[in-house]
């Protein structure tokens, strides 16, 4: 099990700096949500700690490791991200077999036939969809291909961005079952990002939120349902969502 | 009043393919929101392609497949070309694929405005920035540069809404529009679109997962399974469904305050696959 710590994490883009001093600590075995308004920088964070971006300031440590000093390799096994666009994520002319195995070769994982075929299964998809290319595929099976392409390392960080937002409510339950399973037998910590906060209620302990690149309040679910929120835009997004599970 | 939309037993198998995708779904629309809902694969973006006539390497047949004017069976492309983007126009599911990655977002809607409409660059310039503005992007001037890549997820759905409120269509085709939007912007959006069927009198077909939005916001809800049309409902009576299909998927919700066990999951029938009767969708 691995915590993840963000601290003072700044971004800019040219003129427009949009990651203003984040702080973050994620426990070890903990699922944790980031909700907030569109365009708030929720991606961003996750991606700069994917590395994907690089250009920031500030440290990300998983399991007290800094990611700019990890290779290659060590950060695949400690993190994977599912990203918020399951199009832009996968190769369009590598077939889903191809796109599943790369990771376990890349870490020299054998067994791999068995290991692809029980990471289809664990996202609900039929085992034949493996000869498939990301074109034939509906939204959400695309997405659930890239969740199951993150799962089939078993890292010990899953940075979960909108991971069943293109999913239909009975496969996402699928899902975040499979999430919280997971999450007891194997101890991974989650930061997740989502627009729902049903599903962060439903999967997460604590929860930040954010607005204009920076992180607003810090909560605990209860607050949710029981208030607490102190931050007038905590307080208008969480009115917001309880309104709208009730009447849109 | 005629109704805007006629689709009767419309079946679509993509080439290769050992099953159709979808298959004998009829319906129709007037000005009206119709909400598609139903599980991941079970052929709503199919529908709403195939009615765009976006699909090429899928064979589709129909008794009936019209709009206003249009039959869309058997329009040629050049007739399509006239009709599409312009009198109907669909909100695509994967916002940043659809739009070009080498070209900026706002000239991106600035062209496709110059499509519709003959104007010079700098009036093209304007209508985009100022469509970015209604549908509440902040900073519409900096979003205008950015590239596809660039932009966020649900800045990325906006972009899409703002180039499908260009020209005034009739029919609007909406693919999971809102999905990566917070609530607060959410809600937003759905005002603008409320605003077109009230008060421009258009057609929208709404495809979505949230349960909430379509009852809350569509007039009738068609519920697909497999590629089948199994229920249609009013969607105020969404929460009464008899199909023990729709039934589970309004159970698999997770809900504010919800106990945390294990969402129930669907436990699929083969009965699910043998058609209803279904009056008033017809
Ligand atoms: N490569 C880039 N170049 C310029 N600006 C960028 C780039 N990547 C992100 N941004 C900007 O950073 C801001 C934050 O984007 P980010 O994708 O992190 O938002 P988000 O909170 O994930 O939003 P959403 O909920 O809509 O997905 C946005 O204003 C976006 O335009
Ligand atoms: N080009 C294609 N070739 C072969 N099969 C395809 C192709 N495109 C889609 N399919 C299949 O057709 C079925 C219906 O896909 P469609 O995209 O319409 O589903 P959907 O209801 O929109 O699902 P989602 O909610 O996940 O977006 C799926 O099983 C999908 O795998
Ligand atoms: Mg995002
Ligand atoms: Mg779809």
């Amino acid at each position: 099990m691995k915590s993840v710590t963000i601290s003072d994490l700044c971004v800019s883009f040219g003129a427009l700096q949009v990651l203003h001093d984040i702080q973050l600590e994620v426990a070890a075995g903990e699922c944790f949500g980031l909700v907030g308004e569109s365009g708030s920088g929720k991606s961003t964070i996750l991606r700069c700690a994917a590395q994907l971006n690089q250009k920031w300031t500030g440290t990300v440590e998983i399991g007290g490791k800094s990611v700019r000093d990890m290779s290659v390799a060590e950060r695949c096994r400690a993190m994977q991200m599912v990203f918020q666009d399951p199009y832009g994520s996968l190769h369009p002319r590598h077939s889903i077999r191809t796109t599943l195995e790369e990771g376990l070769r890349i870490n020299g994982i054998g067994n791999r036939d068995a290991r692809l075929a029980q990471a289809m299964r664990d996202v609900g998809l039929p085992v034949e969809f493996l000869d498939r290319y990301p074109h034939q595929l509906s939204g959400g099976q695309r997405q659930r291909v890239a969740i199951a392409r993150a799962l089939i390392l078993e890292p010990d960080v899953l940075l979960l961005d909108e991971p069943t937002s293109a999913l239909d409510v009975s496969v996402q339950a699928e899902v975040l079952n499979l999430l919280v399973r997971l999450q007891k037998e194997k101890g991974f910590t989650y930061l997740m990002v989502s627009h729902d906060l049903a599903v962060v209620d439903h999967m997460c302990d604590r929860f930040a939120i954010m607005q204009h690149g920076r992180v607003v309040e810090v909560l605990p679910r209860e607050a949710i349902t029981q208030g607490g929120a102190t931050q007038p835009y905590a307080k208008e997004l969480i009115a917001a969502s309880l309104e709208y599970e009730h009447a849109v | 009043m005629d109704p805007i939309l006629e689709v009767k037993n419309l079946s679509i198998r993509y080439h290769g393919a050992p099953e159709p995708a979808v298959r004998n779904v009829s319906f129709t629309l007037g000005r009206e929101r119709l909400g598609i809902v139903g599980e991941s694969g079970s052929g709503k973006s199919t529908v709403g392609r195939a009615i765009m006539r976006l699909i090429d390497s899928a064979e589709i047949t129909a008794d009936t497949m019209r709009f206003e004017d249009v039959d869309l069976l058997n329009a040629s492309e050049r007739q399509m070309l006239k009709v599409r983007g312009k009198r109907m126009s669909m909100i695509l599911q994967d916002p940043k694929f659809s739009l070009n990655p080498i070209q900026r977002c706002g000239h991106q809607i600035a062209e496709a405005y110059r499509t519709h409409v003959r104007c010079s660059k700098a009036e093209a310039r304007a209508k985009a920035v100022k469509m970015l503005e209604q549908v509440h992007i902040r900073d519409p001037e900096r979003v205008y540069d950015l590239y596809p890549h660039e932009v966020s997820g649900g800045m990325g759905q906006r972009v899409m809404i703002a180039m499908m409120l260009l020209t005034s269509p009739d029919l609007v085709i909406a693919d999971e529009p809102t999905s990566a939007l917070d609530v607060t912007v959410r809600l937003q959006v759905l005002r603008i679109l409320d605003g077109l069927v009230k008060d421009k009198g258009i057609g929208l077909v709404m495809i979505s997962h949230d349960l909430n939005l379509v009852r809350a916001f569509c007039d009738r809800v068609l519920i697909m399974y497999a590629g089948r049309l199994v229920e249609t409902l009013d969607a105020r009576d969404l929460n009464n469904a008899q199909h023990p299909y729709t039934r589970g998927l309004l159970a698999a919700q997770p809900r504010i305050g919800g106990s945390r066990a294990p969402l129930p999951v669907l436990n699929r029938q083969d009965s699910w696959l043998t058609p209803q009767a279904q009056g008033d969708a017809l």
